[in-house]
């Protein structure tokens, strides 16, 4: 197990810095500099800024400094439009933001998703089924960025329920609607995967012959069947995490939530390159950790996979 | 009269018909409901994207000054003022806004889904025909591909290339071709030990003409089935970065700016600046949905 876990390590790594020198190279081939803009600034001030944030140094120079502070000091630079701002703060202020949301809508993913499936698959041909293929086929044609204007105008101006933006500190009435419109795609998804699988773990011959062995269903589902039937789940949830990752930048400005996608976009707008570069490493180390612990648990789960 | 009776091929009229591959798949694909309920709303709104233009009375850019202002009441769908989805806030005709967003959204779908055929079924192909360290090479920079997060990367392209409809085509078609390559490579390996591959391979048929030649066409109806179900998720991510601001810009729109529009706007009681783009937006994915289903249905051989 170690040594799969060391093996699989040795790939992140060198993805991670792909993905850095990916962005950087994008950064650096940026036409113009990144100080130009629609005032009459003079060359040599330009020029003076470029040398302050290092920009003037060669390009191995400058990617080799920024990957050595993101790994000794977990300082992923400055902003290049506000003096006072890094990325390091706008990450201390939205990542809890994000965070929160992200962990319920992922919750409510697995949980009533794989529910859903589970007995969708048990009840085969009943109302319920129908129900849960009826809401995973619907979920298809409403990703987050149409689900949330749908929420907020049937829940917060026709029934007037809940608030239809802000955060006010995570207050639960905030919480809600961002959670439902970043999580139900997803709940859809899995409970689609979960629903297959179980038919098919059903259907198998080692469930068959816990049958024919005369073991309860309740003991043939829990013991024999659930394990396997939610592997496929399992390895949907890397994908499903940075879905849920890009998701956020849609809730964060539907919402406005304060969130890390906020920040992302209004980099995107101000051509801020070293919010977008900072983020878009952040949240791309990130994405490959997570990839890194749902390929441990299942391979600690299955064990049809050696390592 | 010799010639004329060589000709005649009246006889072959009491041979027994068979059956190819192609027409079994289409006779189940053309008695699927769902899926023909598909394809006509597809072609719906595919003839909305053509004519739609033609046919409006305003032009997608034109202002109409007469609305400007009190859009809540004049700018309302209405068939006396030629505004038949009525206006945006700025006065500019919704139905003719929205034939052009549907337009670029199809179109953006489309070229994701042929980049995806070319590229994706060509390269997976060539890594599950030649095998070993190649596929091991191949199928590693498409793993690593996979695990970045591609919509950040992509922004960042739109933002640093500049905005535009060409660097759109650009970008999605940078991801659109990896589980392509994944799922051509699959069935590459199933076809590898044919023995029709082999007697090419026998007769000393060049490596990359068996691809082309034996291999590609045995792949197509997996390859036609994926591509269908492609084109909603490349719409959505088109639809996604235009939703943040960051897609097509003014005055092109496509179906995820004018839902960001209409979303901004519903506050304001002119509900149906998101409806139409909405509708058409449901309305299309759910045909694309359906008909790549009812595809799937009528290939895939297992149901026989």
């Amino acid at each position: 197990m170690t040594a799969f876990i060391i093996k699989r390590l040795l790939v992140a790594i060198p993805i991670l810095i792909l993905l850095i020198v990916l962005t950087f190279v994008l950064m650096y081939s940026a036409p113009g500099s990144p100080f130009a803009s629609e005032r009459n600034i003079s060359p040599q001030v330009i020029a003076n800024l470029e040398r302050e944030y290092g920009l003037d140094r060669p390009f191995l120079a400058q990617i080799g400094t920024y990957i050595w502070n993101i790994v000794t000091d977990f300082d992923f630079g400055p902003s290049f439009i506000y003096r006072d701002q890094d990325v390091n703060d706008l990450i201390a202020q939205g990542f809890p933001v994000t965070l929160t949301y992200g962990f319920w809508a992922f919750v409510l993913a697995v949980t009533v998703g794989g529910t859903l499936g589970i007995v969708a698959a048990l009840r085969q041909n009943t109302w319920l089924d129908y129900l849960a293929v009826g809401i995973s086929i619907g979920a298809q044609v409403l990703p987050n960025f149409v689900l949330a204007p749908i929420l907020v105008l049937v829940f917060t101006l026709w029934l007037g329920w809940l608030p239809g933006g802000g955060w006010q500190g995570g207050q639960w009435q905030f919480v809600i609607l961002p959670v439902v419109a970043l999580g139900t795609s997803f709940m859809a998804s899995i409970a689609r995967i979960a629903r297959a699988s179980m038919l098919e773990v059903l259907s198998s011959n080692f469930i068959r012959t816990a049958r024919a062995k005369g073991l309860p269903a309740r003991r043939i589902i829990l013991r024999h069947a659930l394990k396997p039937a939610l592997l496929p789940v399992i390895s949907y949830l890397g994908p499903a995490f940075v879905g849920m990752i890009t998701g956020s930048v849609v809730i964060d400005i539907y919402f406005s939530t304060g969130g890390i996608g906020q920040f992302f976009v209004a980099s995107a707008l101000n051509r801020d390159y070293g919010v977008m570069m900072g983020i878009t490493v952040l949240l791309g180390s990130l994405t490959i950790l997570f990839n890194l612990l749902v390929d441990v648990a299942y391979a600690w789960i299955d064990p049809k996979i050696r390592y | 009269m010799r010639s004329a009776t060589l000709t005649d091929t009246s006889y072959l009229a009491d041979a027994p018909q068979g059956r190819s591959l192609w027409a079994d798949a289409r006779r189940r694909f053309f008695a699927n409901r769902a899926a023909m309920a598909g394809l006509i709303a597809l072609t719906l709104v595919a003839a909305f994207a053509i004519i739609g233009p033609l046919v409006a009375p305003w032009d997608h850019e034109e202002i109409d000054w007469a609305v400007l202002g009190q859009v809540e009441t004049l700018g309302r769908p209405s068939l006396e003022t030629g505004h038949w989805f009525g206006t945006d806030t700025l006065g500019r005709d919704l139905f003719a806004r929205t034939a052009q967003g549907t337009q670029i959204s199809l179109m953006v779908g489309l070229v994701g889904a042929l980049i995806a055929v070319f590229v994706g079924t060509l390269y997976g192909a060539v890594a599950g025909y030649f095998g070993g360290r190649v596929d091991g090479a191949m199928m590693r920079t498409v793993d690593v591909l996979m695990s970045i997060p591609y919509m950040f990367v992509l922004i960042l392209l739109l933002v640093v290339f500049g905005r535009s409809v060409l660097m759109l085509f650009v970008g999605i078609g940078l991801i659109s071709w990896l589980d392509m390559a994944r799922i051509a490579r699959g069935q590459t390996l199933a076809l590898k030990g044919k023995e029709f591959v082999e007697a090419a391979v026998a007769t000393g048929v060049h490596p990359f003409r068996i691809i082309l030649r034996h291999i590609v066409p045995n792949l197509l109806g997996v390859v036609i089935v994926y591509a269908t179900l492609l084109v909603p998720s490349m719409i959505i991510y088109e639809s996604f970065i235009s939703f943040l601001g960051l897609g097509v810009q003014e005055p092109l729109t496509s179906w995820g700016a004018l839902i960001n529009e209409g979303s901004a706007e519903m506050r304001n009681g002119t509900i149906w600046q998101l409806a139409f783009p909405l509708g058409f937006f449901v309305v299309g994915l759910f045909g694309f949905f359906f008909v790549g289903d009812g595809l799937r249905d009528a290939l895939d051989p297992k149901d026989r």
